[in-house]
C-alpha cells in the first residue's frame, strides 16, 4: 500500500509543480472561469428578472454555481492533456516501467486535478464574495458544495484520462474536452429547469449533470432537496468513470505504455 | 500575370485548402449553430424581459454564429499564413514576381468563401426553426455582405498576428483574447437591458456589440440607417485596420527573409 501512495505522491506532485510554473497552464486555467462568471453573472443579469425565475441568492449565486462546476470539470479535463503530452513525450513509458502500482499513477493524476480545481475554486469564491454574490446556505451547504464539486473534477478527470491512455496523443483533446462541454451546456446553464424551451428542456430533463447543477444551487441558496440522490448520481458517475479510466490504464499497459 | 490573375492563382489555393481540410470547415460552421441552439432554448425566458425587442430569442440569437463562425476564420487565416511562414512556402514566394498585394488578397479569399457558405448555412437552419427576417429578401442578401465584411475583418487580424509572429501556435494563443470581446458584448442581451453598469458600459465601448447590433437590426427591426451603419463602419474599420497591419507586417517579412 505504501507503494501505491509513493507513486501517487510522485505523479501529483510533479504534475502540481508543472501547472503552478508554467504560465500558459496556470493562467487560462484561472482566467477563464473568472471571465464565465463574469460574462454570465455580469452580462445575463437581468435574466434574474423574468417572472418564475425564483432562485433566492439571486443570479450571481446561480450562475457561480455553474461556473464552479464548469471550472471543476475542466481541471479534470485539462489533467486528461498532460496525461496525453506525458504520453506523447514517453515520460509515462518511463513511468509505467518505474511505477511498482501503476494504478497509483491515475489517482496521483487525479490528486493533482482536484489540487488544481481547488485552487480555482478558491479564486471564485473570493472573487465571487468580494463582488456581492449572496449565499444562503450554511457551512454544511457548503461543503457539500465544495465536496460535489471535487467530485464533479473526478469524474470528468476520469473521463479525460480514460480517453488520454486509450488514445495516448494530445490530438485527443477534442475527444476529451467537447463531450464535456457539451454535457455542461446541455443542462440549465442561464435559467432554471422550468423556464428552459424547446430541445434543451427534454435533453436537459435526462441530463444526469442538471441533478448536480441544480443540487449545487439548492446548496448555496440553503434551500431543502434530496441531497442522497444528488450524491449517488455523483459518485455513481464518479464510479463509473473511475472504472473507464483503469480500463485505460490496461489498455496503455497492453500497448506498452 | 496581371494582379487579378495572382490574386486569382492564390485564392484558388486558399479556398481549396481550406476546403480539402474538414477541421478548418467543420468547426466554424457547427460549433456556433450548437452554441446558439443551446442559448435559443436556454435563454428563450429572456424573451419575457419588459423591452426586449423580439419574442423569439431565435431572432435575436442568428447574429451569434456570423460573428462567433468570424472569429473562427480569424484563426484559419492566421493559421495558414503562419504555416506558410513556418513551411517557407512565403520565402519561396517572394522569389517569383508575385506581387504582395495579390499574396494577402488570395489568402483571404478562402477564409471569405467559407465565411459565405457558413452564412448560407447559418440562415438556412435558422429559416428552418422559424427566424423571420423583418427586412425580406434584400435584408438577407445585405445581412450576407455584412456578415463577409465581419470575416474579412476578423481575418485579417488573424491574418496580421499570423505574419507578426510566424507561429500558428501564437495565433491559437490569441483565440481567447477574441472570445473575451465577444462576450463582453450586446451578443445576449441588448445593451439597454443589461443591468450592470459596469457590464453595459464595456459593452458600450466594445466594437464587437456594433457589429451584433448591425447584423440583429436587419432581422429584428427591419432597415435601421444608424444600427446597419455603425456595424458596416466598425466592420469596415476594422478590416482596413487589418489588412493595412497585415500589408505592412508581409512586407516586413518578406524585407527581413
Amino acid at each position: 500500500m505504501r507503494r501505491f501512495w509513493d507513486v501517487v505522491a510522485g505523479v501529483a506532485w510533479r504534475s502540481i509543480k508543472k501547472f503552478a510554473t508554467n504560465p500558459q497552464l496556470l493562467l487560462p486555467s484561472l482566467i477563464f472561469p473568472l471571465f464565465f462568471f463574469v460574462a454570465f453573472a455580469g452580462g445575463l443579469s437581468s435574466v434574474g428578472n423574468v417572472p418564475g425565475f425564483d432562485f433566492p441568492s439571486g443570479y450571481t449565486a446561480f450562475q457561480f454555481v455553474f461556473v464552479l462546476l464548469q471550472a471543476s470539470a475542466f481541471g479534470g479535463v485539462f489533467t486528461g492533456f498532460g496525461i496525453a503530452s506525458d504520453f506523447e513525450n514517453g515520460f509515462s513509458r518511463r513511468l509505467m516501467l518505474a511505477a511498482p502500482n501503476r494504478l497509483g499513477i491515475l489517482f496521483g493524476y487525479a490528486l493533482s486535478a482536484m489540487m488544481r480545481a481547488a485552487i480555482v475554486g478558491v479564486l471564485l469564491f473570493t472573487v465571487a464574495i468580494a463582488t456581492g454574490m449572496q449565499v444562503h446556505g450554511n457551512g454544511v451547504d457548503l461543503f457539500g458544495l465544495i465536496v460535489l464539486a471535487l467530485l464533479v473534477n473526478f469524474t470528468a478527470g476520469m473521463w479525460a484520462a480514460g480517453v488520454a491512455m486509450r488514445l495516448r496523443t494530445i490530438q485527443a483533446g477534442p475527444a476529451m474536452q467537447m463531450p464535456v462541454f457539451i454535457v455542461l451546456f446541455l443542462a440549465p446553464v442561464y435559467v432554471p429547469l422550468d423556464l428552459l424551451a424547446g430541445w434543451v428542456e427534454a435533453v436537459a430533463h435526462v441530463n444526469p449533470f442538471t441533478a448536480l447543477v441544480e443540487g449545487g444551487r439548492d446548496f448555496i441558496s440553503g434551500q431543502d432537496f434530496d441531497v442522497w440522490l444528488m450524491f449517488g448520481i455523483a459518485i455513481g458517475l464518479g464510479a463509473a468513470f473511475l472504472a473507464w479510466a483503469v480500463r485505460g490504464v490496461h489498455r496503455a499497459e497492453m500497448a506498452g505504455g | 500575370m496581371t494582379l487579378w490573375q495572382q490574386t486569382y492563382e492564390m485564392a484558388r489555393r486558399s479556398v481549396l485548402q481550406t476546403l480539402r481540410q474538414p477541421a478548418m470547415v467543420i468547426p466554424p460552421v457547427l460549433f456556433p449553430l450548437v452554441l446558439m441552439g443551446i442559448n435559443v432554448s436556454g435563454l428563450d425566458a429572456a424573451t419575457n424581459i419588459p423591452g426586449f425587442p423580439t419574442d423569439s430569442y431565435l431572432d435575436f440569437a442568428i447574429a451569434f454564429p456570423f460573428v462567433q463562425g468570424s472569429l473562427f476564420a480569424s484563426i484559419n487565416a492566421g493559421s495558414a499564413i503562419a504555416r506558410d511562414v513556418e513551411t517557407g512556402f512565403l520565402n519561396r514566394l517572394a522569389l517569383t514576381p508575385m506581387r504582395r498585394a495579390a499574396m494577402l488578397l488570395g489568402q483571404l479569399a478562402g477564409v471569405l468563401v467559407v465565411a459565405l457558405i457558413s452564412g448560407v448555412i447559418y440562415l438556412a437552419v435558422g429559416f428552418a426553426a422559424g427566424l423571420h427576417v423583418e427586412s425580406g429578401f434584400w435584408g438577407v442578401l445585405v445581412l450576407l455582405v455584412l456578415a463577409m465584411l465581419i470575416a474579412l475583418a476578423f481575418a485579417s487580424v488573424g491574418a496580421f498576428i499570423g505574419l507578426r509572429t510566424g507561429s500558428g501556435e501564437a495565433v491559437q494563443g490569441v483565440f481567447p483574447l477574441f472570445f473575451v470581446f465577444l462576450f463582453l458584448s450586446s451578443s445576449s442581451l441588448p445593451r439597454d437591458l443589461i443591468e450592470h453598469d459596469w457590464f453595459r458600459t464595456i459593452a458600450t465601448y466594445n466594437p464587437v456589440s456594433y457589429l451584433f447590433e448591425g447584423l440583429r437590426s436587419l432581422i429584428i427591426f427591419g432597415w435601421q440607417g444608424k444600427e446597419l451603419g455603425l456595424g458596416f463602419l466598425f466592420a469596415g474599420t476594422i478590416a482596413l485596420i487589418g489588412v493595412t497591419g497585415s500589408s505592412t507586417a508581409l512586407r516586413n517579412r518578406l524585407a527581413r527573409t
